[in-house]
């Protein structure tokens, strides 16, 4: 580029969606939370092959809860997907509230969902390296659903307050990332701890 | 003067020709007193306030290694108790590596990226201000242990089992992992910064191949730390679980798998390695071609090497472990790898000698600093060679010739670097100049001190001396050897003594510099020192590599520094595009705010509850922070971020 460039031209102000500095910051928190959960994957997978115990506790763990809160979670991402293409990019608040909402309640369920799973366990956190390993694993994942959701509950009270419109609703697209972040974790844990196992 | 307009027509205007900086001062100022101090979101600021901090530990984590080198003067002295020994080389180390190598190099990053990249702040003003505020907390969390008596006591790097509760039920390792945890938010949350920074905040027209190498050196390693940082967090997340949740990751008994930790602490380590000196060899790649009077050479082999270390780094962790037992081939593989990195390590270094041989050389205090790190840097990576290849390794794992090698790597490629980028950058910082004359006695101190008190350890090491003994018996013919290294250890730190004094009186007494004393190629030297606190009053738009020697370089491109874009509807700077450097949008920047440091202390509340096993208040910091966050991230008309009222 060179002195042709110095020319003047309307430029947006402020912070607008994919051009805001927090969607590139979310991508970076994106990075650097998969990477703990690669680490914490490969911390499973080190200690499942060095293991003489029985790993996992009980065989492959069961798919009853799991299986339909998977779904759950997915529901839930896919309710933030409409809260902001069809609620906040058109300005339509009833959309954005309503989706919300609803991604909120179906992250609330998968919450007391997991929580039960937990409960049903035979083993504990104390119960070798792979009772400490799956309960780290889905207590890492669970506190950033916890996270998730509380951000989630900002967002619905930012919306309230009508804070957002077509042109402003940065802090929705940008909480959409970390939400469907959260959610693609479950994926991969998902897969790690109850489907592999069945693969043996 | 309403930031809530959606869009903006800039103006372009030549700097002067409207009265703008009086304007621009009162809009960017940092308010004065207590509350400024608590508050500024400034770089600049920020960035020296880290720097300094960072030679406070570096001056703590001497006199450590002092006491130490007292202690191995000579045979069965009896000093220091062998307990105290093990807590003073570990935190020595940790000192070392986590409180001053990475912040210092974060220090001058903050003061310098927006400067280079032409703008007025980091992309994140806030968050650049809670990354400082964290690593001080951490620092300061870390040093509480040792008053009490309580400090981390298993090494830098703390390996189980004798990091676990079994071998070590004090407190002392939970110092370890949980300062190490907060100062990794530190760490995270300052990469962050840089990256969104560089990919947004360039000044137009400053593409990817017209970066200085500094920003090159801090972008690779903010990606490796983004990368590499959540490793070490959760090998010490699992090992705090083991010592106070009774799980079983590191536990040998319950088939717990101690070498898990020595695979998470070094797939995070070696990244880290690269990241305490790849900006300080960006450092060097930008200080010293002014002082050779000529651009550097081989700019694209340099910046590639940089990047591709990291890379490369990235898969040789296991050459810390060669010792541990591993299959013969990984052994193969890691050995390999790690002797790949030479290559690029030796194209930076031809670069530098090039650039000194083919320019005419000025022999300034900097100078000395940066070219003779040349030397420390050859000699550093022929002992990591050495070390790499795995027969020799068998025999070196655990001697003094480690621990030559890694104080050649660190202090030679960041202690060095770091003074020259002092003495370099300081007329820039305070308007005025070093005295160059204690400056030579300082780098003739510290050099000789430094090679006097290390070299030998390559000896002493090869005698077969292991590393972190508390002491030794006589007639093993180590004595005299040891005598020599603490001497030379000695003179080091008059060395750095004489440093401080030069600091000191120069900051009285030093000449003025004026904008541009050493005739520097880069657009920092565009704008007055000390730098006001809009950094530029228009935002420059740039056509070379080195804006300022366009004409003497007799390049066809020319930069525009003096007229530019004029952004004074608030505080605001120029947002461009990600690979060519258009603009593209009219950032709003926050102003001076308490919610870092609030953010910090919630935290901090947290870490202390930890240490404390008192629920009631970690619970308290837990909420405390998520407070602060609610605080911090509450949409701001100010900044853009909420709709207008005119929009149904």
């Amino acid at each position: 580029m060179s002195e042709s460039a110095l020319r003047e031209q309307m430029l947006p102000i402020g912070s607008f969606g994919r051009k805001s500095s927090g969607w590139y910051g979310v991508w970076t928190l994106v990075v650097t939370e998969a990477a703990i959960f690669v680490y914490l994957l490969f911390s499973y997978f080190y200690l499942a092959s060095q293991a003489n115990a029985e790993w996992p506790i009980g065989g492959a763990p069961s798919l009853a809860l799991a299986g339909p809160n998977t779904l759950i979670l997915l529901a839930s991402s896919a309710a933030l997907i409409w809260a902001e293409r069809s609620g906040a990019r058109r300005s339509k608040r009833v959309q954005l509230l309503s989706g919300l909402a609803l991604a909120l309640l179906l992250g609330v369920v998968f919450v007391i969902v997991q929580l039960r799973e937990w409960r049903g366990k035979a083993f504990s956190i104390r119960s070798g390296t792979y009772g400490s390993s799956y309960f780290v694993v889905t207590g890492f994942h669970l506190a950033h659903v916890i996270v998730g959701l509380t951000l989630l509950l900002t967002l619905f009270i930012w919306a309230l307050r009508g804070d957002f419109d077509a042109q402003r609703h940065a802090p929705i697209t940008i909480g959409a990332i970390y939400w469907h972040f959260v959610d693609a974790v479950w994926l991969v844990v998902f897969t790690a701890l109850y489907l592999v196992p069945r693969l043996g | 003067m309403s930031a809530t307009e959606e869009n903006r027509t800039t103006r372009i205007v030549r700097e002067g020709e409207v009265t703008i900086d009086r304007h621009l001062e009162a809009i960017w100022k940092t308010r004065p007193g207590l509350r400024g101090v608590l508050s500024s979101v400034d770089h600049k600021r920020i960035g020296i306030r880290y720097i300094v901090t960072a030679f406070v530990f570096l001056i703590a984590g001497g006199v450590e290694a002092l006491i130490m080198r007292l202690q191995l003067a000579h045979s069965d002295l009896k000093i220091l108790s062998p307990e105290a020994y093990n807590q003073l080389f570990t935190m020595h180390g940790f000192t070392m590596i986590f409180l001053y190598a990475g912040p210092v190099l974060s220090g001058f990053s903050n003061y310098l990226w927006p400067l280079l990249l032409g703008s007025r702040d980091m992309a994140f003003p806030r968050l650049n201000a809670l990354s400082y505020w964290i690593f001080l907390l951490a620092g300061i969390f870390l040093y509480a242990s040792f008053p009490l008596g309580v400090s981390p006591d298993a090494g830098w790097f703390n390996y189980p089992p004798l990091s676990g509760k079994d071998y070590n039920p004090g407190p002392n390792i939970d110092f370890y992992l949980l300062g190490l945890i907060f100062l990794g938010i530190s760490t995270t949350v300052g990469a962050a910064n840089f990256l969104v920074s560089l990919l947004r905040t360039r000044a137009p027209g400053m593409s990817i191949n017209r970066l200085p190498i500094l920003v090159w050196g801090t972008l690779t390693a903010s990606v490796g730390n983004l990368l590499a940082v959540p490793a070490v967090t959760l090998a010490c997340v699992l090992l705090f679980a083991d010592r106070q949740f009774g799980t079983h990751f590191f536990d040998v008994e319950a088939h717990g798998q101690p070498l898990l930790w020595q695979h998470l602490f070094w797939m995070f380590g070696h990244p880290w390695v690269y990241a305490i000196v790849l900006p300080a060899l960006g450092i060097v790649s930008d200080a010293l071609p002014t002082f050779c009077r000529r651009p550097l050479v081989g700019y694209t082999p340099v910046a590639l090497a940089t990047v591709s270390t990291m890379i490369v780094g990235f898969g040789v962790w296991l050459h810390h472990m060669f010792a541990t037992g591993m299959p013969v081939l990984s052994l193969a593989f890691f050995s390999a790898a790690s002797l790949v990195i030479t290559i690029p390590s030796a194209v930076s270094t031809f670069a530098w000698i090039a650039t000194i041989w083919t320019g005419k050389p000025v022999l300034t205090t900097p100078f000395l600093f940066l070219s003779s790190f040349i030397i420390l840097f050859v000699i550093g990576g022929v002992s990591g060679v050495m070390t790499g290849a795995v027969p020799l390794d068998f025999q070196l794992t655990d001697t003094y010739f480690v621990v030559a090698h890694l104080h050649y790597v660190l202090i030679g490629i960041n202690v060095f670097p770091v003074m020259g980028g002092i003495y370099y950058w300081f007329p820039k910082m305070t308007g005025r100049m070093m005295s160059e004359r204690l400056g030579r006695w300082n780098f003739w101190t510290m050099f000789l001190g430094f090679n006097i008190g290390f070299f030998p350890m390559h000896i002493v090491g090869l005698m077969g001396m292991p590393r972190r003994i508390y002491t030794y018996a006589p007639g093993l013919g180590w004595d005299t050897i040891n005598l020599i290294t603490t001497l030379g250890s000695f003179a080091f730190a008059v060395g750095i003594l004489l440093f401080l004094i030069n600091l000191t009186v120069s900051l009285r007494r030093g000449i003025p510099a004026g904008a541009n004393p050493w005739d520097g190629p880069t657009l920092e030297w565009s704008v007055p020192s000390p730098v006001p606190a809009y950094n530029f009053a228009v935002i420059p738009v740039v056509a070379s590599r080195h804006p300022l020697w366009e004409e003497r370089l007799e390049s066809p491109e020319r930069s525009s520094l003096s007229r530019g874009y004029l952004l004074n509807h608030g505080r605001e700077t120029l947002a461009t595009t990600v690979l060519d450097a258009e603009p593209d949008l009219i950032l709003e920047m926050p102003g001076d705010s308490y919610g870092p440091l609030a953010l910090a202390l919630g935290l901090g509340v947290l870490f202390v509850g930890l240490i404390l096993h008192s629920g009631p208040w970690a619970v308290i910091g837990i909420l405390a922070t998520a407070l602060a966050i609610l605080f911090w991230l509450w949409p701001q008309r100010r900044l853009g971020q909420i709709a207008e009222p005119h929009h149904v």
